[in-house]
């Protein structure tokens, strides 16, 4: 295997291009002002101000988190800027076929066709780039059902009331450091609401990507089913590539009422930087739902892309017999740095949640797992079972695992299982007296060990997660 | 057919194939047998193209120097090795890992590939024949398979990449006598005029199953003895030192 495995080279970023569109930005900075420009720029009512502001001032007495397993030069949050959207050329459009031409070849290029999402995939996408949506398919169709599927500032203005309700109330404006920030200076995002005993009849999907530069991107992302309604969504990120680090900090809440269900599949392949080191995407992302009663809510994750992940989907199991998953695949190659994991809190009785994570790490990179689990006095018969399982590719890379349990009542179970394993020489060697070349052969191997991750993803997402992996570790052999 | 000149291996400077000399013609089944430690699994190692030997001789198949090729090339080519102990790999299917394989082959000779149905059509006649049950195609490669089913699995693999040179490397190994039938029909129905076998054993109950053209004695790194099947049994009543001695 020595000479299979020497560090990774090169691996090609497929979406590293930029398009050039005629953008509106606002100037370097993190400053009131600036919070003050962008509720402005978004025409928000004076409640939605105030929050953001609320927000602002209480980021300024907090920290930057120092505990992830992760090391970066210290960002200057003066030196970037908060809020970017390419120029509108005329009013807003009002169907596919007046969306900007060379925003809709940007996501033609990225295999996102917005009229042929519409016509064929029957997936409905919200596309998002730098900080705003830039078209929603299959509104009328969603309508129909109840569902309400829209940019973040679309229903602050056409849903106020709604959003009013829900915002932060999973992930509150003083939650963190990066959700603090977020809550400041989000620019826009995806709403999704399904009312009670609704079956979303469609995946719904939100597809963000970065193009400007020295821009960081904050987007908020709230999704909740009522009552017995369910939902499937999709998120997949994409950045162009460059020599600086780019910031993305998101928040997502999930708010899944008495015996709703929400999935969340999310395939991100954001910029990881080149070979060196050099630029790539800090993702910095605070994800987490609240389950009512009998509700569940499920969180599958591949993560492939970013110089630093560092991400914790969570599930609050606040209603009795609610149930929380977590099905992730974490993949470091270079010189990437992941600290990612999930937090499960029991609270109600009987509550379950499972906990199936498999890191991979390949040249220089370093993979951790973080997890907590949390049964709180309330937590009668509250079971968990944890996965944690790392793959490593090379002798130069990486893998940790920092599980912390915590239980307060006497008759939850707690399991925990971990393991560490290479790709090794017996596995390829099988496989190439069969006929594979050394790349098929790793890939089908790391395939094969994140089998029951991606057996929770929706099938087109799964194909792509292949396909993505693949070329995460392309010369990562021979 | 197989031509081995003056093959030597050696692992870390200690010399384990010390100018082995074979020629196995095509339709030919032959026997290599030898104490623990002969070089019997190093030969077929070195014959696939596994790392970690040196490597010094001509090995030709059909005239082409296999030696030079990469070890998918050598499959490409033909080489089929059952291993002695087969490989688990957790979370790849057996059918999706077996029609990778045929067409990954056949790709290679030039030849369409299979369609899932066409494979799968295959794929069931062989396990027939084979006494494997149909959903050992839906299980992750031998991952959890008992010995038997293993070694059934690469007899499988053997039948669906129709090899020009198969290696057996001790399948016969930890087989009960019902299992060791099922392998030795499929080694039998395999014999035919496109195909060399070499089957390394240590003990003569599968020959008695499957009968050798010829059995070679592997001591000491070379052949140091052949001859027709017969070989076998003086080797089970008097052992290898004798065979060796009156070489």
């Amino acid at each position: 295997m020595s000479d299979v495995i020497d560090g990774l080279v090169d691996r090609e970023y497929a979406y590293g291009f930029h398009t050039d569109l005629d953008t509106d930005i606002a100037p370097k900075g993190l400053t009131e002002d600036v919070v003050r420009l962008i509720s402005a720029k978004k025409q928000e009512p004076e409640w939605l101000l105030d929050w953001r502001l609320g927000a602002f001032r209480h980021f300024l007495t907090l920290d930057e988190p120092a505990w992830p397993n992760v090391t970066y030069p210290p960002i200057d949050y003066q030196d970037m800027h908060y809020w970017a959207a390419p120029k509108p050329k005329g009013p807003a459009p009002q169907s596919l076929d007046e969306v900007d031409p060379e925003v809709r070849a940007m996501f033609d290029k990225l295999g996102i066709s917005l009229a042929e999402q519409e016509r064929l995939s029957g997936v409905a996408v919200d596309a998002i780039v730098d900080s705003v949506s830039v078209a929603t398919t299959f509104k009328e169709r969603l309508a129909e059902a109840g569902v309400i599927f829209c940019s973040f500032s679309e229903a602050v203005r056409e849903h106020p009331d709604l959003v009013r309700k829900y915002l932060g109330s999973v992930v509150g404006p003083r939650d963190n450091f990066f959700a603090a920030l977020n809550s400041a200076v989000f620019s826009d995002g995806s709403f999704c609401f399904v009312p009670a005993g609704v079956t979303c009849p469609m995946e719904l999907s939100t597809y963000f990507r970065m193009n400007a530069a020295e821009t960081g991107q904050f987007e908020r992302t709230l999704i909740v089913a009522e009552e017995g309604a369910s939902v499937s969504y999709l998120e997949g990120c994409t950045a162009p590539m460059r020599d600086e680090n780019q910031l993305h900090a998101a928040v997502v809440e999930l708010v899944a009422l008495d015996d709703a269900a929400i999935k969340y599949s999310t395939v991100q392949n954001w910029y990881p930087g080149d070979a060196e080191g050099k630029g790539g995407i800090y993702n910095f992302v605070t994800k987490r739902g609240r389950a009512g009663a009998r509700a569940k809510i499920s969180w599958t994750q591949v993560e492939t892309g970013s110089a630093i992940t560092w991400k914790y989907p969570s599930v609050i199991l606040q209603g009795d017999g609610s149930v929380g998953e977590f099905y992730s695949v974490a993949v470091t190659a270079n010189h990437q740095q992941a600290d990612t994991g999930t937090k499960m809190i029991h609270i109600g009785r009987d509550t379950t949640s499972t906990i199936v994570s498999k890191g991979i790490s390949a040249g220089r990179a370093q993979n951790t797992y973080r997890g907590l689990v949390k049964m709180l006095r309330s937590a009668t018969g509250a079971r968990n079972h944890t996965q944690c399982d790392s793959l490593l590719i090379g002798s130069e890379c990486g893998a940790h695992t920092f599980p912390y349990v915590e239980v307060r009542n006497d008759t939850a179970e707690v399991e925990h299982e971990a393991s560490t394993t290479r790709v090794n020489e017996d596995q390829l060697f099988y496989c190439r007296q069969r006929g594979l070349t050394e790349e098929d052969a790793t890939s089908m191997i790391v395939n094969g060990f994140c089998r029951e991750v991606f057996d929770e993803l929706p099938m087109e997402f799964a194909v792509e997660a292949q396909a993505l992996l693949r070329v995460s570790l392309e010369g990562s052999v021979g | 057919m197989l031509r081995i000149d003056g093959l030597t291996a050696s692992v870390a400077g200690r010399r384990i194939l010390d100018g082995l000399d074979l020629e196995a013609g095509a339709g030919e089944i032959h026997a290599i047998m030898g104490p623990n430690g002969a070089g019997k699994s190093t030969l077929s190692h070195v014959l696939t193209g596994r790392e970690g030997y040196e490597v010094t001789g001509r090995v030709t198949l059909d005239g082409a120097d296999l030696l030079a090729l990469a070890p998918e090339e050598r499959a490409a080519a033909g080489v089929f090795l059952a291993f002695q102990y087969p490989v688990e790999i957790p979370g790849v299917g057996n059918m999706y890992f077996l029609r990778t394989a045929v067409n990954a082959v056949r790709r290679a000779r030039g030849l369409d590939e299979l369609d899932a149905m066409g494979f799968l059509a295959e794929a069931k006649a062989h396990m027939a024949r084979l006494d494997i049950d149909p959903a050992f195609l839906s299980r992750s490669v031998n991952a959890g398979f008992s010995g038997g089913e293993k070694k059934r699995n690469e007899i499988l693999q053997m039948s669906m990449l129709e090899p020009r040179l198969a290696i057996l490397d001790e399948t016969d190994s930890g087989l009960d006598i019902d299992a060791l039938r099922v392998v030795a029909d499929g080694i039998e129905r395999m014999r035919g005029p496109e195909r060399t076998m070499l089957v390394i054993t240590h003990y003569p109950r599968l020959l008695e199953l499957v009968r050798p053209d010829r059995v070679h004695v592997l001591q000491g790194g070379r052949i140091a003895r052949s001859g027709d099947h017969r070989l076998a049994h003086e080797l089970e009543a008097e052992g290898y030192k004798p065979a060796v001695a009156s070489a």
